[in-house]
């Protein structure tokens, strides 16, 4: 890893906003085999609250992981050959993704170890509207580099 | 779309309708495509036997998803999860043979919370092996 890497409490700014659209939820739930129609059918959204059709609850992870896998494969943080494993994945909503909604992801650096000769890496994806209206936080541990002893996907 | 559950009639012990999927390795490569992880583990036995792995292995992801999924379509609502958190401990392989890998997934009410919610333990099993840990969420219900 990089030796200026950057440490806990490093804020990368919000990023371009990624637009999410019906076919984008439709393909997503479709990959995970999510039968409820509230990702498809506005009418059966509608009906249980929603304005629009929702996404899965681990559709965040993907508008995050956009912008954390270019940054951690990145040259500031250099684990592009240290093949950085996701090893645990935490999400917590304030409201289900929609689809219209205009999103952007700041990502906060919350901690850095080394473990047993192992770097891991936490950080938090925060995602929100354009307007700021928070939708949701994804936690995610990274480790990368040392005895190769993977166990994950 | 399924029966959405009332809080009152759920106690601690309760189990969710146990779910068995199928992973197959074109499965794999439609949730890469979907969730823009392109990650050649996760479809490529040369880039996953360089790795130490017998196989492809499924995304840590996905398996996360078949999770949630245990839980919604129990909930009867797919914006049930108020806080989803898992850890990956064990790799999911899934050979190219037309069959792939088979997940078992249960689940458990652990605790009756404010708001009408419960925390719910979560187990996902390849081949009798837990590959999640720590796997649980937090569920509004009705």
């Amino acid at each position: 890893m990089a030796a200026d890497r950057p440490s806990a409490g490093h804020v990368y700014p919000p990023t371009e906003i990624y637009e999410v659209s019906r076919a984008k939820i439709r393909e997503f739930a479709e990959a995970i085999g999510a039968g409820s129609p509230a990702h498809v059918d506005p009418a059966a959204a509608e009906e249980l609250g929603h304005a629009e059709v929702i996404a899965p609850a681990t559709f965040p992870f993907l508008v995050v992981h956009r912008v954390s896998s270019r940054i951690l494969n990145g040259p500031e943080w250099g684990l592009a050959d240290a093949s950085p494993v996701h090893t645990a994945q935490r999400i917590r909503p304030s409201r289900p993704v929609r689809a219209g909604d205009r999103l952007a992801v700041t990502l906060h650096v919350e901690s850095v170890r080394r473990l047993a000769g192992r770097d891991v890496v936490q950080m938090r994806g925060e995602v929100r509207t354009e307007d700021g209206e928070h939708v949701v936080d994804t936690f995610m541990t990274f480790t990368a580099g040392g005895p190769d002893e993977r166990k994950t996907g | 779309m399924a029966a959405r559950i009332d809080y009152d009639t759920v106690s601690v012990g309760t189990e969710l309708p146990p779910l068995t999927v199928p992973v197959t390795r074109s499965g794999l490569v439609r949730y890469a495509g979907a969730a823009g992880d392109f990650n050649p583990l996760h479809f490529s036995d040369r880039s996953a036997q360089q790795a130490g792995f017998p196989a492809a292995i499924a995304h840590g992801m996905l398996t996360m998803a078949l999770a949630g999924q245990l839980v919604t379509e129990w909930s009867g609502d797919p914006a049930s999860l108020c806080d989803f958190s898992v850890r990956f401990t064990k790799p999911v392989p899934v050979p190219d043979d037309g069959v792939g890998a088979r997940l078992g997934l249960r689940g458990t009410v652990t605790e009756k919370l404010e708001g009408r919610r419960v925390r719910v333990a979560l187990e996902v099993l390849c081949e009798g092996v837990k590959v999640l840990g720590s796997a649980q969420a937090v569920v509004q219900l009705n």
